[in-house]
């Protein structure tokens, strides 16, 4: 008995996982309002968790999920009695009789994705908040992920949810001449959710488990939803190839393996496979873009691995494109590295002094080190390395720095 | 805002400055998160203690000193050292402490500092 229980409360648990997105975005399309979506579909989680041990798991799990929630907002609703909140609601279960049969699924998960990321929503909680909402995930995960407070996270995401009811933002897909600009902040989105799981290489977090996958998880699915973007093909090239080093990255203790000293034979053949054909798919467009151009960076890198070829002079190149595109730090960074490794040190070492704002950057001081080693400046290399391991989080990378990895570079 | 970031190691953490193939790597992590930290303008003060081995507590009941050797709690995690920060708000706290080598492993505690009693 206590079993079945567990069963039944493992299946409702899956059912969740997987169709959270899903049915959050049907709930709350209809009345924009997330805060009341969720709380119907947590009814009919606690619902199901309540009845499926005794009548057994309905045939079609997620559908049932729907109806109950449908209900369940509706009271809510009628229990408010505030007016058009309430017609919103009868609007819906009109909706909901008009359209049973029909799977609007994916549209509407996209419709959710571009609501999260809309203008009118604080930028620092479009990415948070499209976790929450398209998969599910806590606010005290999605805090872990992005170093946050878990109160001023929660916070964050309350509000996003209010501007969103309140200032009446769309579920829906932007118009066509806007979803190039709005589908940017989408991409973003997703992303920023895959830096954090790249950030936590060792997998040691486990708040951060299975958020790479979720990451690729969204990214694909913005690919089979807007197929004609290249930028969205892009970003899943770049987060494939990222991802296909995953098991290379680190030593068996946590040690930073830089790429020119990866096994390539761990890499996976199949996501750079993928990866490159979302990548050729995008250059049929001829519209290049900021995640187009970092994938075939990544794709350069890739190459160069298994070839043997130096590549220092087009991936310098693609660098330069990339900051015109995205003049974000960590891109001038990164480009002044590029420079300095295809054998311009000094004009590198201008460029990297030109950026502001990055005293306590971490990735700015272990690109110091770097190009200073390249200038022949070994002392002045081994400061900034030293302070680039006291910005650190990651102990391996903490370790490279110490042991003046900096001399052999990253890539080859 | 001021913060104090506490910093507790585990006893495997607390074992690498007596191992001579860690030791360089230990002292090194930290003294490069304390320079940088310095340097970055933020740092009010702190310390590094000695082991908490070396620890003495002691309590007063009803008039009479009880001493005993060792820390005031025998806990896995052990404080290692502190330091108080100046920074805008918990998030840069959070940032900072996540630096810290004993945050991979061991703990970081972050405790707003009570702004002295206007006189």
């Amino acid at each position: 008995m206590e079993e079945a229980r567990r069963d039944t409360a493992a299946q409702a648990t899956l059912a969740a996982r997987e169709a959270y997105g899903k049915l959050l975005a049907i709930l709350a399309a209809r009345t924009r309002d997330v805060a009341a979506a969720e709380d119907a579909l947590a009814d009919a989680f606690t619902s199901a968790l309540a009845q499926w041990p005794q009548g057994g798991v309905p045939s079609n799990p997620v559908g049932w999920l729907l109806t109950v929630a449908r209900r369940s907002a509706g009271h809510a609703a009628a229990r408010r009695q505030t007016a058009d909140r309430s017609l919103a609601m009868v609007k819906m279960l009109e909706d909901e009789r008009n359209d049973t049969a029909s799977d609007g699924f994916g549209d509407d998960r996209l419709k959710l994705m571009f609501a999260c990321t809309h203008p009118a929503i604080a930028a620092d909680a479009q990415a948070p908040l499209m976790l929450q909402t398209v998969l599910g995930l806590d606010a005290a995960r999605i805090a872990a992920s992005f170093l946050v407070a878990p109160a001023s996270m929660g916070q964050r995401l309350v509000r996003a949810k209010r501007r969103i009811r309140d200032a009446g933002i769309a579920f829906a897909i932007p118009e066509a001449e806007d979803i190039p600009k709005r589908l940017s902040a989408v991409l973003s989105a997703i992303y920023a959710a895959y830096g954090t799981a790249w950030d936590d290489v060792t997998g040691a977090d486990p708040r951060l488990a299975g958020l790479a996958d979720e990451a690729i998880w969204l990214a694909r699915l913005t690919v089979q939803l807007a197929p004609d973007q290249p930028e969205a093909l892009g970003l899943l090239a770049l987060i494939l190839h990222c991802e296909a080093r995953r098991a290379a990255r680190r030593g068996p203790d946590g040690a930073f393996i830089p790429l020119r000293d990866q096994d390539v034979a761990s890499w996976s053949r199949e996501m750079m496979v993928e990866a490159e054909a979302a990548l050729r798919s995008a250059a049929r467009a001829a519209r290049p873009g900021r995640f187009q151009t970092e994938a075939a960076i990544q794709s350069l890198h890739a190459q160069s691995r298994m070839t043997g070829e130096r590549l220092h002079g087009p991936l310098a190149q693609l660098y330069d494109v990339l900051a015109r595109f995205a003049p974000t730090t960590g891109v001038l960074v990164a480009r002044a590295v590029a420079l300095a490794e295809n054998g311009e040190a000094n004009a590198a070492l201008s460029q990297l002094d030109a950026i502001t704002g990055a005293e306590t950057y971490q990735p700015w001081w272990a690109a110091r080190a770097r190009i200073l080693w390249l200038c022949g400046q070994e002392a002045a290399a081994r400061e900034a390395a030293t302070r680039a391991a006291g910005l650190s989080s990651d102990p391996g990378i903490r370790r490279f720095l110490m042991a003046e990895g900096y001399r052999d570079g990253l890539g080859r | 805002m001021h913060y104090m970031l506490q910093f507790r190691e585990t006893p495997e953490e607390r074992a690498k400055p007596n191992d001579p193939a860690q030791v360089g790597a230990y002292w090194g992590g930290w003294q490069a998160y304390i320079g940088a930290l310095a340097q970055s303008g933020a740092m009010i003060g702190g310390n590094v203690l000695r082991p908490p081995e070396t620890a003495t507590t002691l309590r007063v009941e009803n008039g009479t000193r009880h001493v005993v050797d060792g820390p005031f709690a025998d806990t896995k995690e052990q404080l290692a050292g502190f330091v108080i920060l100046d920074v805008p708000d918990l998030d840069a706290a959070l940032e900072w402490a996540s630096r810290a080598p004993c945050a991979a492993g061991g703990s970081v505690e972050i405790r707003p500092v009570l702004p002295p009693p206007a006189s």
